[in-house]
């Protein structure tokens, strides 16, 4: 055993972030820079008839104005979408609108100016004439006649479709139920609203040909090749693509964005650097919104409570345009969810992707899983209702056994290993269910609206192996690399793929490796963000990074192989007969502890060179490319309490608690932030967030003063434990845990608030459980 | 966050800045600048000119003179919130405004010019029966707030205008105050907002003001509220029948937004008339 896995270190980025030393976009300021800013479309769906920029283009300060033409005619390329699954219709993105506007805050023009207040003034002086055309916002109305059409490509609105598993034994099973819940419910637009809103920097290097561009990415790797390769044409090796401190993403910030690509061109075609940082307003119509699904779906039971088989459809609404992985989400990411932590017999799923005059919608924490594990969720606390039974019980009686693994489900996937009777179990009795239960009972008596929320749910981490991802849709594998540098005094530079924006990399990736070499952490660095720096990787989203850190475990055994060859030579003694001390980060000769060499000894005879076997090659250094053989899969039990104010329909949340089982723990406190984190964002879904368009494509939550998000101040001290059971294929048995919290909390919260309404008879509503939804489901029960 | 181009002055006194504000023709004045300035970044405001009256030290502090409490128009939300002098609901209502950095920024004296419906001093000041004293080109005046708050950010300060200071009685024995405010989910801003000031002898109520805001064009007195209170015994029944008869004193549009709408506002507003009248009254 090490001595940093599993235990609590504290962040090493948190000294600079809280001192405000933290390096974001914002912050950059480089010689002759340019700023800018974008003209966006107010209208949801218009023809542009003519834009005027003369009088914006001669304004002083100003250095140049662009329409989406001038861009598309000087040969900028289109937004790619990265899953096409067979049969989509996929309509060309510009970075700028041409001539159609399909979703509000779409950019017509963008103004490079001498400041950011000039650029800002510059905007209004640009006129551009609308033929404002009637719109679509619904993705089920959008399917039907006579809706207006968002492009020409995309008939009846309809992108793509999406089926998985066996309809027919479905349809079999559902007329042969003794019981069947049939639900349709909406899973509401979300608006990512991450704390640092996006921004880009451009650097052209006119002597050298180079493009160096800072962006807040959650994967500057893949946003390098899709430059290269898609949108700027610029030669991937003359191309240098640098995320550095990114105040959060939770997915909005993996895609490749219009303003990713306008800045770059703009700065090699004016030669200058130019630099762009979205407002918060720009942020609530540009960044990806998340969910936004209309779903009917049907459970099918004995009447003892045995799931017998699922049926899902989903309308799932892509906005204008597909942004990069948006087809994925409802589909590959959602469908293959269904299964839960259940054995149902016979499931089925089918998803249409439906353009819509509203902002692409993509992957928002959870990605398509919160969406799977609300539907199946609540069906099993409607179908507990309404057969009497207790939400644990009826879910405890369908539980996949510990005995079962590999299981594999009905839709595609294979689960890896899980312990769910004992995460029940774990749920139960930590929360004190049963004792709540029962002032539940007298509460009730007294007339109380009191409610307890049961959900489990199971989260597929890693998005891998790469075959299994293509087969699916995608457009890239998804392995990670990983490189070590041990420098000649020993310190260590640690180089990943994966990107932190949060989620405490620089920490857990440093424990893992001086775990494996036994070095102080103190001595390591890791290094991420940056293409000029780290080897290819695919980024941090899906709860992926465990395969960065699995690459690296990979790398560091390559590391200690040669440093006990080494030593070995330098001992006189055979490679077999060589004990690496992980502990101490010493190399000594079995039976003989005194005869040894320190980590340090070895990484300085790298340099000298002079003591290395015959043939041996100077330097330490060594780099894993990890390609995982099957996803993991973290699952968890969560339980809450609230109390609903029967006057006013809000919302007290009592208590919550929380067991995951995310395999190997690295650090606890981070698990534990990261859950947190994660309960307060379920929770803003199923109480507060709606990001609600009017019928027209208005933005209605277009600002911090309509848009809800979850308060400190109106949550609680979350009881959050775990129980493990390690992945058996990651070579750290770790499972991912950056999800885990949002997709089990939305429900739980859901089905509390609806376990409270129970005797009312109101049997649904959609989220958010706004107070006066509540309260208006009050008045019209009748009680 | 990029307002438009615009001149910056600093006065240093009352008479100072009046002056400026006639040199200058749609100038505005900086207080706390939390009202202001958020308009200003988005462009829905483009003053030429902000006269900033942030460091006139005059105008800013609590003191007690004779049977009122004198509140300077730069006192910031903070400051009232943590007095001991003003009465119970001035810092209870202080306590609930935004986040502290806007508490510690935002003035009670901005806060009453702009005169958003949805804030919370109008409310509280009307049912306190505050004076807001006002200096001009003119001279001197003051004006109670029920006169003072005339409509949707719209107050009776004339052009070249400045608030000097905000009068507010002080309760006596027997009297309790409480603010009741729901709050909106994401602005924090009333939805409903309902301010009572209750005194109380031998277990009847024998005096009372009661105001409600949030839901209409601006603050109201509940005159039929206070009537139904006034000379009754108050308990849990008395309370509510009285807080029901506030639809009676709701004057105006009800405002509503997407998530929520008149119709609720309105039962809302009885709910928390209860609640205010409930703690003022210690029941």
């Amino acid at each position: 055993m090490g001595n940093y896995i599993g235990k609590v270190v504290k962040r090493v980025e948190d000294p600079r972030f809280i001192q405000g030393k933290g390096r974001y976009i914002a912050n950059l300021n480089l010689p002759g820079m340019s700023y800018a800013a974008i003209k966006r479309s107010p209208h949801a769906h218009a023809n542009i008839k003519s834009i005027n920029v003369e009088k914006a283009r001669n304004m002083e300060g100003v250095i140049a104005v662009m329409t989406g033409k001038d861009l598309a005619e000087s040969g900028l390329g289109t937004l790619p979408c990265g899953f096409t699954p067979p049969d989509i219709k996929l309509p060309p993105y510009p970075a700028l609108a041409i001539d159609k506007i399909r979703y509000m805050g779409h950019g017509v023009a963008v103004v490079v100016a001498e400041s950011r207040y000039l650029a800002q003034d510059a905007l209004d002086l640009i006129e551009v004439n609308y033929e404002v055309l009637d719109a679509v916002v619904d993705a089920k109305k959008a399917r039907e006649e006579g809706a207006p059409q968002v492009h020409e490509e995309t008939p009846n609105n309809t992108s793509f479709y999406w089926p998985i598993g066996d309809k027919e034994a479905v349809e079999k099973a559902i007329s042969e139920a003794d019981h069947v819940v049939d639900l349709n419910l909406i899973n509401q637009r979300l608006v990512p609203n991450a704390m640092e809103p996006r921004a880009v920097v451009a650097q052209w290097d006119d002597f050298s040909g180079e493009m160096t561009v800072w962006t807040t990415t959650q994967n500057p790797h893949v946003i390098r090749v899709l430059m290269s390769a898609f949108t700027l044409f610029i030669p991937e090796n003359k191309l240098r693509v640098i995320s550095p401190d990114v105040g959060g993403g939770f997915g909005s910030k993996i895609f490749h964005y219009p303003e990713e690509i306008i800045i770059p061109w703009l700065s090699k075609a004016l030669n200058r650097s130019v630099k762009w940082v979205s407002l918060r307003s720009e942020s609530f119509v540009t960044d990806a919104h998340g969910r936004d699904h209309v779903t009917n779906c049907k459970l099918a039971l004995k009447s003892d409570g045995t799931f017998t088989g699922l049926y899902v459809s989903i309308h799932a609404n892509m906005g204008g345009y597909l942004s990069l992985f948006a087809p994925m989400v409802p589909s590959a990411l959602c469908l293959t969810l269904l299964n839960g932590i259940y054995t149902i017999p016979a499931i089925y799923g089918e998803t249409y992707g439906v353009m819509t005059h509203t902002v692409p919608v993509d992957a928002y924490r959870g990605a398509g899983r919160p969406e799977a594990s609300y539907m199946v969720e609540r069906l099993i606390n409607i179908a507990a209702q309404e057969l009497n039974m207790d939400p644990l019980e009826i879910r405890r009686k369908n539980l996949i056994q510990p005995d079962a693994f590999p299981f594999q489900t009905q839709v595609a996937l294979v689960y890896d290993s899980g312990n769910y009777p004992g995460l029940l179990d774990k749920a139960e009795e930590v929360s004190g269910y049963q004792a709540m239960r029962a002032a539940q009972k007298q509460a009730r008596g007294e007339g109380k609206l009191v409610g307890i929320g049961v959900s489990t749910c199971i989260e597929a981490c890693g998005v891998a192996p790469s075959k299994a991802v293509i087969s699916l849709g995608a457009g890239v594998g998804l392995w990670e690399s990983g490189s070590i540098r041990v420098h000649p005094t020993g310190m260590i530079s640690v180089f990943t793929g994966n990107h932190s924006h949060g989620q405490g990399h620089e920490t857990t990736f440093a424990q893992v490796v001086a775990d494996e070499l036994g070095v102080p952490i103190e001595n390591i660095e890791v290094i991420h963000g940056d293409t000029g720096r780290s080897s290819m990787g695919l980024g941090t989203y899906g709860s992926r990074s465990n395969v960065g850190m699995a690459a690296l475990s990979k790398t560091a055994e390559k590391i200690r192989e040669k440093v006990i060859k080494i030593a070995a030579h330098q001992l006189e003694a055979s490679v077999e007969d060589m004990v690496y001390d992980q502990e101490k980060g010493e190399i000594h000769v079995k039976g003989s502890p005194d005869k040894k060499k320190a980590f340090g000894e070895i990484a300085f005879a790298c340099l000298t060179a002079h003591e290395l076997p015959d043939g041996m090659e100077p330097g330490l250094e060594e780099t894993s490319f990890y390609d995982p053989e099957n996803f993991v899969f973290p699952n968890s039990a969560h339980i809450c309490l609230v109390e609903i104010d029967r006057n006013t329909g809000e919302v007290e949340i009592k208590k919550y608690t929380a067991i995951d089982d995310v395999g190997k723990v690295i650090n606890p406190m981070i698990v534990e932030g990261q859950i947190q984190g994660g309960i307060a964002q379920g929770v803003g879904q199923a109480l507060w967030e709606h990001g609600a368009y009017d019928d027209q494509g208005q933005l209605l939550a277009g600002s911090m003063m309509d848009y809800a998000m979850p308060k400190a101040g109106k949550l609680v001290d979350y009881q959050v434990d775990r129980t493990e059971t390690p992945s058996p294929h990651n070579p750290l048995g770790v499972k991912g845990v950056g999800e885990m919290g949002t997709i089990a909390s939305t429900v739980s919260m859901a089905n509390a608030v609806m376990d409270a309404l129970s005797p009312l008879g109101i049997k649904h509503l959609d989220m958010p459980l706004t107070a006066e939804k509540i309260w208006n489901a009050i008045q019209n029960s009748g009680s | 966050m990029y307002p438009s181009k615009f001149d910056y002055y600093r006065a240093g006194s009352v008479s100072e800045a009046l002056s400026l504000m006639q040199q200058h023709e749609d100038a505005k004045l900086l207080a706390g600048g939390h009202s202001l300035v958020p308009v200003m970044n988005l462009r829905l405001a483009t003053p030429p000119v902000l006269i900033d009256i942030g460091r006139i030290g005059d105008l800013k502090g609590i003191s007690s003179v004779g049977g009122s409490v004198k509140i300077g128009p730069l006192t910031t939300h903070a400051m009232i919130e943590a007095s001991a002098d003003v009465p119970a609901l001035m810092s209870q209502a202080a306590s609930g405004i935004a986040d502290p950095q806007v508490r510690n920024r935002g003035t009670i004296g901005g806060n009453i010019a702009h005169a958003d419906p949805a804030s919370d001093w109008p409310t509280v000041l009307t049912a306190l029966g505050a004076t807001i004293n006002i200096a001009g080109s003119n001279g001197e005046r003051s004006v109670g707030a029920t006169d003072f708050f005339q409509g949707l950010f719209e107050t009776s300060l004339e052009e070249n205008e400045i608030i000097t200071s905000i009068s507010v009685p002080s309760h006596g024995e027997g009297t309790g105050s409480s603010y009741a405010k729901l709050f909106h989910p994401a602005s924090g801003y009333a939805i409903v907002g309902a301010a009572a000031v209750i005194t109380m002898s031998g277990g009847q109520c024998t005096g009372a003001s009661v105001a409600v805001g949030g839901l209409t064009e601006c603050a109201t007195k509940a005159p039929s509220v206070e009537a139904a209170l006034t000379g009754k015994a108050l308990n849990e029944a008395t309370i509510a029948a009285a807080a029901d008869a506030v639809a009676g004193d709701l004057t105006g549009d009800i405002l509503s937004d997407f998530q929520t709408s008149a119709a609720y506002r309105k039962a809302m507003v009885k709910v928390y008339v209860k609640r205010a009248v409930s703690a003022a009254a210690g029941i």
